[in-house]
């Protein structure tokens, strides 16, 4: 069996998946963010994704720098944290990968190491404050394992997108310690993470991205 | 069971357009002072960048004003970069102000202690560098609302952020270096302490709705300016019960010298009158006498605002020589104005 490989292709697929994802929820992601936050999460990404779509129509290059364009995208059109974190973690990753025209799964669990490099250090977050840290963290662990385990990548993306929705879900009892829903304390408790749930969908738009791929 | 929430009655027009619109009216009333850059979304002094001096900017989500863009001009700031109400403003508005004022001498980022803020502020300070401009960034965080700060992004900045800009501002004019003027901007947040309490919510535009329910004879104790919760939900009570806890909450914490000089700033979050304000400042006065402390210097009106929330917020900035000095300094901006 041929080893499935990543490419501009894909990739440009994953961001088109996330924006589709996003628009499609964005008011559920505004929802919870006004139990917790200051209701313009959905608002926010959705402005800041439908910004890369037409970004990257036409734009030409490998994957790294087609993600390179829509993490400053994202920076450039967000605003709060969301537009930082996000656009940091797609900038990152996009460094990571280089200049290469395709790539296989270790480089894209390198990548998205990176992607949460830059998100921690940004937001100073660690798994269990309650963020997007909570989502992307275990199925970063999942993919690896997956790869390990020698199932392939779309196996082990699969692994990924249930251990983001997993996290997304384990959330819900936890009192935020980071951003705005920090200062509600045990108000917060009860409530499923927005950034977590953002993260969860685009998740599972990457793997659909690569399982959709030729 | 929920209620239908009428919605909150506005002077605009549509609801995406409040910010640019609003910016083009102040550009209007104070073009002696101010140029707006209408595609930066940027708060300009006229005569920036003036050569030599220290810029100072500041910005944020709008909805405080008049923080940020009626503090720019002589002896405050050099420009606001104003975002979307309530919402950080982006690293590109930064840059592109921190380039605009930059003259020679570095630029100071004058930043509230929001996460959003923050991290915006960082990425554009980063860019600043990358483009051979001194960057310090100060962060203020006065808010002692917020008790717990290692489980909470850390106290907010509020109305210690006027009397930062005032005060920086005017070291910046005297020619203080960029590492004197970051240094003063800091001892202003070090020494000054803020707590705030809402009557009633605030509506964004965009929601048209307000942002919090609170009952008609509730006030939300150590309120954000942004709405956001503070230490407990309450009945309101008498302004005299209600300051001296603002005044025991502050000066526990700020602990101020025995006999020392402070400035008292009463301010309005946007929706409570004057006759208020000095009645509050009344009551600050009585509190102030009972730590043992004078009030040489006093502000009130509304400054750093929350939409039109009706709430009040007090801030106590402990005195030296120097800080009184630059307060008493002249400053020529739209909503700040005196000594020119």
């Amino acid at each position: 069996m041929e080893e499935t490989s990543v490419d501009a292709e894909t990739v440009r697929r994953w961001l088109n998946e996330a924006a589709a994802a996003v628009r499609e929820q964005r008011d559920y992601l505004t929802q919870l963010d006004a139990a917790i936050g200051d209701a313009d999460h959905g608002t926010n990404m959705d402005r800041g994704f439908t910004a890369v779509v037409e970004k990257l129509d036409g734009l030409e290059g490998p994957p790294g720098k087609l993600l390179t364009t829509a993490g400053s995208t994202l920076v450039s059109t967000v605003g709060g944290a969301s537009g930082p974190l996000w656009g940091t973690a797609l900038r990152r990753a996009g460094r990571t990968l280089g200049d290469a025209d395709d790539f296989g799964g270790p480089e894209l669990a390198n990548a998205l190491d990176a992607a949460l490099a830059g998100i921690v250090e940004l937001g100073a977050a660690e798994e269990g404050d309650k963020t997007m840290v909570d989502a992307l963290a275990p199925a970063i662990r999942a993919l690896r394992a997956g790869l390990d385990g020698g199932g392939g990548l779309n196996e082990a993306l699969a692994d990924a997108r249930a251990a983001g929705e997993e996290g997304m879900r384990a959330t819900t009892p936890l009192q935020a310690s980071k951003g705005r829903a920090s200062y509600l304390g045990e108000r917060s408790i009860g409530h499923q993470d927005p950034g977590a749930t953002s993260t969860a969908l685009i998740i599972a738009a990457l793997e659909r991205s690569v399982t959709a791929s030729p | 069971m929920s209620v239908a929430v009428a919605s909150v009655k506005k002077f605009i027009n549509e609801p995406a357009d409040v910010v640019k619109e609003s910016l083009q009216g102040l550009g209007q009333a104070h073009a002696d002072l101010l140029r707006i850059d209408v595609e930066n979304q940027l708060v300009l002094r006229k005569d920036a960048p003036v050569a030599g001096k220290v810029a100072l900017i500041s910005g944020g989500g709008s909805g405080h004003e008049p923080l940020h863009g009626g503090f720019v001009g002589e002896g405050m700031l050099d420009a606001a970069c104003p975002g979307e109400v309530f919402t950080s403003p982006v690293p590109d508005q930064m840059l592109a102000a921190t380039k605009a004022v930059d003259g020679g001498a570095g630029v100071i980022h004058i930043v509230k202690n929001y996460t959003g803020d923050v991290m915006n502020f960082k990425l554009a300070a980063e860019l600043a560098e990358d483009e051979g401009i001194k960057v310090e960034s100060v962060l203020t965080n006065d808010d002692v609302a917020v008790e717990d700060s290692t489980w909470t992004a850390g106290r907010r900045g509020t109305g210690v952020t006027v009397l930062v800009e005032k005060i920086a501002g005017a070291k910046a004019e005297a020619g203080g270096s960029l590492a004197e003027v970051a240094a003063v901007a800091r001892k202003v947040n070090d020494k000054g302490r803020s707590f705030g309490v809402a009557l009633t919510s605030c509506a964004t535009p965009a929601a048209g709705t307000p942002t919090f329910d609170i009952g008609p004879d509730e006030m939300e104790f150590g309120v954000g300016i942004h709405g956001e919760p503070g230490r407990r939900r309450e009945k309101v009570r008498p302004a005299s019960e209600i300051v001296e806890e603002m005044a025991d909450a502050i000066l526990g914490d700020l602990q101020p010298a025995k006999g020392a000089n402070v400035l008292a700033f009463v301010n309005g979050l946007g929706g409570t009158p004057a006759i208020e304000l000095y009645l509050v400042y009344a009551e600050l006065t009585k509190q102030l006498e009972r730590y043992g402390v004078q009030a040489t210097r006093s502000l009130v009106g509304n400054y750093i605002t929350s939409l039109e929330m009706a709430g009040v917020s007090i801030t106590l900035l402990e005195l030296d020589d120097e800080l009184t000095a630059l307060w008493d300094a002249p400053v020529h901006t739209p909503s700040l104005r005196w000594g020119t």
